[in-house]
């Protein structure tokens, strides 16, 4: 998200974080929590798992933000998602974005 | 145990071998039936309409037989002893799920008030051509028991010994009348229901987790059951399944479930055999019947007898299991055995299989849509004993 | 659990889940006898995933819920949950959940099943318990053809598309499944795709906890079959789709809904009205009738 301007409670403001657990060997390769994660958490491994499917990998795992939706979409029950301790937006990342605008 | 007094109609009454079909259901503890219309069996279901709401007990008319016999199995898994009712048509409808009972070893009853057939055929008039199809109706290999009244006592009185049965073997058990016994009007007593013996559903009571609603070990008895809703997060399915009832789908599986299917029924029949006999210690013939037609057999027994012939009586109450052993045995004995049933052949066939050639049998047969003149039988007798 | 052993290749790197932390529905799910049978992209098991987490929105109790399921591949849902559940034979599990909710009142019935089993052979069963507005819950997963038996036309098949017994294209005019579930007296009726998990979890809490014949209709993908013969990608591409053509709708009039191949699929909650649902109906009229003489069903711990 960008900000025009540091907000006041920024310091305040917590982020909520998932820590996306991956169980492989149920995976069978659909991809659908890699096209739907809002977040763009994850992406396609290379490996194949025992059956011979590509599995998910967690690829910026700072970004998940809990929402579950790879949990919901996977048919196989091969992925979740656990509560991670909740990320306080660092102050110059805002400024970062802020430049940028 | 002993009948809930709730359901029971204690006196003498005069009354039809349906109604009083439907008065031994509910004094057994039926407490679910699930039917559709259709002659000549309807009695029973407009009885159970109207006796139901007074007594407790679900009663629903459902959109056709195959949904009826859904229901049943359905409502069984819930808890209440539950029942359907029909006749030959819809009787071909409910072979299905009647498979799917036995498949889940489901205890309930089904009543078949047998008209002639096939088809449509006689809808109002008498036949007993569905012997075979009880026993061989639904695909696959089963056993089943199936039992013959031939008295509006007898209605009332074998309905509460069918699901006894059915309760004890955990299998669907065939009431299997004719429209001659369903349409019958005679003298019923229904007893006190303290004299009416009940045996009630062996329900589970262990450990959650040692639970397994199929016992597939080889002594030819069956498990206890438990009821949907009681915490036991059971699987049921008709497929080919494990004791733990999930689905496997092997050779070895199949084996063990097959065989336990047919062994619990087959290895137990002189337990389940309930038949009638009379005068076969000297008999050179014996007839064999059931249902209406044995009584018309025992006119024409008397007759032979009063001409000096030496004539024994076999009623099977319980058709199948077949008595093979009992049949094999007398084959020894007796010349000949008669078989007059109203279809052109049925259980003279298993006679006939049982006999093996040791002695004749001699079917007599009727179309149906009558009875047979006890001459025809005499007849049969006469040729027996030459 | 089939024996399949990796190959040995050394780049071959099989990473495994953390021992103690679980997936959140292992408890709701038969886990010895995963993973289930359903195809790779198929949305079968999305379904499923929606199902267990509207249960658990939905607050009832688990053990008083029960699943039944007919014949097909949707029809093997109840033998993944772990609930007291049901595999019925091919068209009877409308039926046999009847017997089940009327065989003790305490109990939630939850149909699973395909669109063939609930609306070809099935069909009679659907609409008379939707007629007499039995307490159950029906979800519908709507592939579009029988997909276990190889992908052969079923009532829902669009007009043109191919199946392996509408080889030159479906010529038949399909169901169209909440206007079939409303004309016949369904009180809560929906439509999602597995695409729309979210709402989909949140039609099934709602619906499990309506008195009365509720039904939800989830378009799914079938890549094996219906995908494959009609040339349409995998069952990733059928949810892209499903992204794209999707149209929310909200009370839409279901004579309006019809699903043409590979057009607009309106979904959203189109019927959520109040109707006396079997056992109060019954109960009110027997008691009004009968008077004292009316003992009402109470189920196997009733009496």
């Amino acid at each position: 998200m960008n900000y025009w301007r540091v907000p006041l409670d920024i310091n305040k403001i917590e982020i909520p974080h998932g820590d996306v657990q991956i169980d492989v060997e149920q995976c069978k390769g659909c991809e659908f929590c890699v096209e739907y994660c809002p977040r763009d958490v994850l992406e396609l491994s290379t490996d194949f798992n025992r059956k011979g499917y590509h599995y998910p990998n967690v690829l910026k795992h700072n970004a998940c933000v809990n929402c579950t939706l790879c949990e919901m979409i996977c048919p196989e029950f091969a992925i979740f998602v656990v509560e991670g301790k909740p990320i306080n937006p660092d102050v110059n990342d805002v400024l970062k974005k802020e430049a940028k605008v | 145990m002993k009948a809930d007094p709730i359901g029971v109609a204690t006196g003498s009454h005069y009354i039809d071998g349906d109604h009083a079909c439907a008065e031994g259901a509910i004094a057994a503890g039926c407490r679910f039936l699930a039917g559709y219309p259709i002659t000549p069996s309807t009695e029973v279901a407009e009885r159970m309409a109207e006796r139901f709401p007074k007594v407790g007990g679900m009663f629903i008319q459902m959109e056709d037989e195959l949904a009826s016999m859904a229901a049943v199995v359905g409502a069984a898994w819930a808890g209440p002893k539950s029942m359907t009712v029909t006749s030959g048509p819809g009787f071909s409808l409910m072979m299905e799920n009647l498979g799917l009972a036995i498949m889940m070893e489901t205890p309930c009853v089904v009543v078949n008030v047998q008209r002639g057939g096939p088809s449509t055929g006689l809808p109002t008039l008498t036949g007993q051509a569905d012997m075979m199809q009880a026993r061989w109706g639904s695909h696959g290999d089963y056993e089943i028991i199936a039992i013959s009244p031939n008295s509006p006592q007898e209605c009332f009185d074998l309905t509460v010994k069918a699901f006894n049965l059915s309760e004890k073997y955990r299998v669907p058990v065939l009431f299997m009348m004719d429209e001659c016994v369903g349409h019958m009007t005679e003298k019923v007593v229904i007893p006190e229901a303290d004299k009416i013996d009940i045996v009630p559903r062996n329900f589970y009571k262990g450990k959650k987790e040692d639970y397994r609603p199929y016992k597939f070990n080889g002594d030819n008895s069956v498990g206890p059951m438990i009821k949907a809703g009681d915490g036991y997060n059971i699987h049921i399915t008709g497929l080919t399944h494990d004791e733990r009832g999930y689905p496997v789908i092997n050779a070895d599986a199949q084996d063990k479930n097959v065989n336990h299917l047919v062994d619990k029924i087959i290895k137990n029949e002189e337990d389940i055999r309930m038949i009638e006999t009379d005068q076969i210690d000297d008999a050179e013939v014996i007839v064999i019947s059931y249902g209406i037609t044995s009584r018309v057999a025992l006119k024409a027994v008397q007759d032979a007898r009063a001409a000096g012939m030496k004539v024994g009586i076999m009623r099977l109450i319980t058709v199948w299991p077949f008595p093979e052993k009992l049949i094999k045995k007398l084959s020894s004995k007796v010349k000949a055995f008669i078989v007059p049933e109203i279809n052109l052949g049925q259980v003279s066939i298993e006679v006939e299989r049982c006999a093996a050639g040791k002695a004749t049998t001699i079917g007599v047969p009727h179309a149906g849509g009558w009875v047979h003149d006890p001459n025809d039988i005499l007849k049969a007798i006469k040729k027996g004993v030459k | 659990m089939s024996e399949i052993s990796a190959p040995t290749t050394s780049t071959l790197k099989i990473p495994q889940a953390p021992d103690k932390l679980q997936h959140p529905m292992t408890d709701f799910l038969r886990t010895e006898r995963l993973p289930h049978i359903w195809c790779s992209t198929c949305g079968i098991g999305t379904v499923i995933t929606a199902f267990i987490a509207g249960l658990q929105k939905s607050g009832l109790d688990r053990n008083k819920v029960s699943v039944v399921s007919g014949i097909g591949c949707s029809g093997r849902a109840a033998g993944y949950l772990r609930l007291d559940s049901f595999h019925s034979t091919h068209g009877r599990a409308v039926p046999f959940a009847t017997g089940l909710a009327l065989g003790n009142p305490e109990l939630k019935v939850v149909v699973i099943s395909g669109d063939g089993d609930i609306a070809a052979i099935g069909g009679n069963h659907f609409i008379h318990a939707a007629r007499r507005n039995m307490n159950l819950t029906i979800i519908c997963i709507n592939n579009f053809n029988y997909a276990m038996t190889g992908g052969q036309a079923g009532p829902t098949t669009p007009e043109e598309a191919n199946a392996s017994t509408a080889p030159f294209g479906a010529y038949e005019f399909p169901f169209n499944l909440p206007y079939l579930a409303e004309s016949s007296g369904a009180v809560y009726v929906a439509r999602w795709t597995a695409l729309h998990i979210r709402r989909t979890t949140k039609s099934i809490a709602e619906a499990l906890l309506k008195p009365g014949f509720s039904f939800i209709e989830v378009v799914s993908p079938c890549p094996t079959l219906y995908a494959r013969r009609n040339r349409l990608g995998s069952g990733l591409d059928l949810m892209r789709f499903y992204h794209n053509s999707a149209k929310i709708q909200h009370g839409a009039d279901t004579r309006d809904i019809d699903i043409d191949y590979q057009k607009e699929i309106v979904v959203g909650k189109f019927i959520d009205k109040e109707k006396p649902d079997f056992y109060t109906n019954r109960d009110q009229f027997l008691s009004k009738k009968l008077g004292d003489k009316y003992i009402p069903y109470r189920g196997p711990n009733g009496h």
